[in-house]
């Protein structure tokens, strides 16, 4: 039998119902891996109490016959995600050891469906941040090395070498996932923080249409951008678990009142008839030439299963990341302008009010989180809100009306490459120029601009032996033409072998 | 446009973020850093364009306006650093 941790989402759903094994010995199968997995510092924090009760009560669940469609798939939760008695704290030190007194909508939907949460996951402080080096725990540790490395877990459990970055914001989740110390982990992205994160670790990502997945409960980034959804091993299961995650929702006004369509039935509809764009403006300068080729490559596998390949043109598609650094920090100076020390979290003392203010934000935030903050507080203030605000969301209307010119051509979907390049080693980048770190979500962040779902899907290894991931942008609300067309690169490609744990 | 050490001490105190005099010569590089990438947004033509309001096509929900939670004071403050009687405290800020 394969190991109980090297199962994909839906075999272990068909072997708990077949009482092949248990639930609980699903969860203590993966309590075990996270226990030999701590080098890697993909958990903040480990709630296997919490879970082997959960997986309990799936057991008894499917003794009775009444398994619901996650029973006993045992998860990690990006730490953005506020769970209620568990603490929540957006890897930041300013929330401190805040434990809401409620559950978000996202990951009550998932312990409805029957899921079992293994416990928090590590991400970039915020989820500002593109290799989880921001995170107020510590970087989390790729499970990937170039071939030839020499990065190892010492005898103290401590990494040796310089270790590869699992991407960001959600590196936690997609350490995780590709570990294998989960089935599935949830992540949110606002400008490419579940899509990027998946290229890098060889695993299936997916940011659904804004409005999609409720944002109720989850930490605020970006609200006009900000998006919940899967990271998994296999695009069937990125199906599965974000079925299980969208909702309407009464408590988000943004969250759309559509009924949740079966996910995974689209996932083998096959691509015949559609019609899939290829963007020019992508092909970027510097681009490496093994990512042009996987992209060119996976143009060929979807015309091979029977779709149309055309060239499209997204103009303003250069511009996309300039007005996201200034909207997404906009709309950030302003949600976290909760955090005053008040009603919860760190609290510095000052000589009054205002200084007591400023010294818990300056203890508590890390230092992207405080340039993002000022740069946003910059943008709207008085005399340079039309320069930069105004002139950013006009742009952004324009980045969404190049996407819709595209899909009235009669385009179904549109391929490009996930990131640039592949995994890069901690350190490596955005030490001087914070601009460098950014360039990382040049692909992705256009799609969370215009509001569209994009999935990530792992295409293939680069000469160095790391995973390369392919992107597809769909029409808003077309998450299903997505997993059809994922999973037509995922059978093409072939499951990419992920690394062997040389850390534990 | 880029700022200087006198506009980064006042965006860091509108931003209520208390800064070093260490600090404010690297923020100041970091921010002219990320507006000077942002200034390629000046050879776009917006004109008559309007600004986004709303990324999807929907009508905002609407609900009764009634009271449907609440009545938990001690759960709302439970996290709080200084609290008395169900109030948060805060630093005097009337004489």
């Amino acid at each position: 039998m394969t190991e109980l941790t090297h199962l994909t989402i839906a075999e272990a759903r068909d072997g708990l119902k077949a009482k092949t094994f248990s639930a609980t010995e699903l969860a203590q199968a993966h309590i075990d891996a996270i226990q030999k997995a701590k080098a890697l510092n993909a958990f903040v924090l480990e709630t296997p109490e919490k879970a082997l009760a959960m997986a309990k009560a799936s057991d008894e669940k499917i003794a009775r016959g009444e398994a619901r469609p996650m029973e006993g798939i045992p998860l990690g939760i990006k730490d953005l995600f506020c769970t209620e008695g568990v603490v929540s704290t957006a890897a930041s030190k300013i929330l401190g050891n805040f434990t809401p007194p409620y559950e978000s909508t996202v990951t009550s939907n998932l312990w409805n469906d029957g899921a079992v949460m293994l416990g928090k996951l590590n991400m970039d402080e915020f989820a500002m941040g593109s290799s989880n080096e921001t995170s107020a725990f510590g970087p989390v540790v790729s499970p990937w090395r170039r071939e030839g490395s020499n990065v190892s877990a010492g005898a103290s459990g401590q990494i040796e070498g310089t270790h590869l970055v699992p991407g960001g914001s959600s590196g936690g989740s997609a350490a995780a996932v590709a570990a294998h110390l989960c089935l599935g982990a949830t992540a949110t992205d606002t400008g490419g923080s579940i899509r990027q994160p998946a290229a890098f670790t060889g695993t299936v990502g997916i940011k659904p249409t804004y409005g999609r997945v409720s944002r109720w409960g989850t930490v605020a980034f970006a609200s006009s951008l900000d998006q919940a959804g899967p990271i998994t091993r296999t695009v069937r299961d990125a199906a599965i678990m974000l079925r299980s995650m969208a909702s309407p929702d009464a408590k988000d006004t943004t969250c759309v009142d559509l009924p949740v369509p079966d996910y995974e039935a689209a996932v083998t509809r096959g691509v015949k008839g559609l019609r899939i764009g290829i963007p020019k403006e992508y092909r970027v300068d510097g681009m490496s030439p093994e990512i042009e080729g996987l992209w060119h490559q996976g143009a060929e596998w979807l015309r091979a299963a029977g779709a149309e390949i055309v060239e499209v043109s997204l103009p303003h598609t250069r511009y996309a990341l300039p007005a996201y650094y200034i909207v997404a920090p906009a709309e950030a100076s302003s949600n976290l302008a909760r955090y005053d020390g008040v009603r919860y979290g760190l609290r510095e003392n000052g000589k009054d009010i205002v200084d007591m203010y400023e010294r818990t934000r300056a203890a508590g935030f890390g230092r992207e989180v405080k340039r993002r903050i000022m740069i946003g507080t910059y943008v709207l203030s008085a005399g340079y809100y039309d320069a930069y605000y105004v002139r950013a969301q006009k742009i952004r209307t324009l980045i969404k009306r190049d996407f819709e010119e595209v899909y009235a051509q009669g385009v179904h979907a549109i391929l490009t490459p996930a990131t640039p390049s592949a995994a890069f080693g901690i350190g490596e980048k955005g030490s001087g120029d914070p601009v460098e770190m950014y360039l990382n979500d040049i692909f992705t962040v256009t799609v969370n601009m215009a509001g569209l779902p994009g999935l990530a899907v792992p295409a293939g290894l680069d000469s160095q032996g790391l995973p390369l991931g392919l992107q597809l942008i769909g029409r808003a609300f077309d998450e299903e033409t997505l997993f059809a067309a994922g999973q037509a690169i995922e059978d093409a490609a072939g499951r990419i072998a992920l690394p062997q744990p040389w850390w534990a | 446009m880029s700022v200087d050490e006198k506009t980064v001490r006042r965006i860091a105190h509108l931003a209520r973020i208390a800064v070093t005099d260490e600090e404010v010569p690297h923020l100041q590089g970091e921010l002219n850093a990320i507006l000077s990438f942002v200034e390629q947004l000046n050879e776009v033509n917006v004109d008559g364009v309007e600004p986004m309001t709303s990324v999807t096509p929907m009508v905002m929900k609407k609900r009764q306006d009634g009271v449907t939670d609440g009545g938990y004071p001690d759960k709302i403050v439970r996290n709080a650093p200084a609290t008395e009687d169900s109030f948060f405290l805060v630093p005097k800020v009337v004489e």
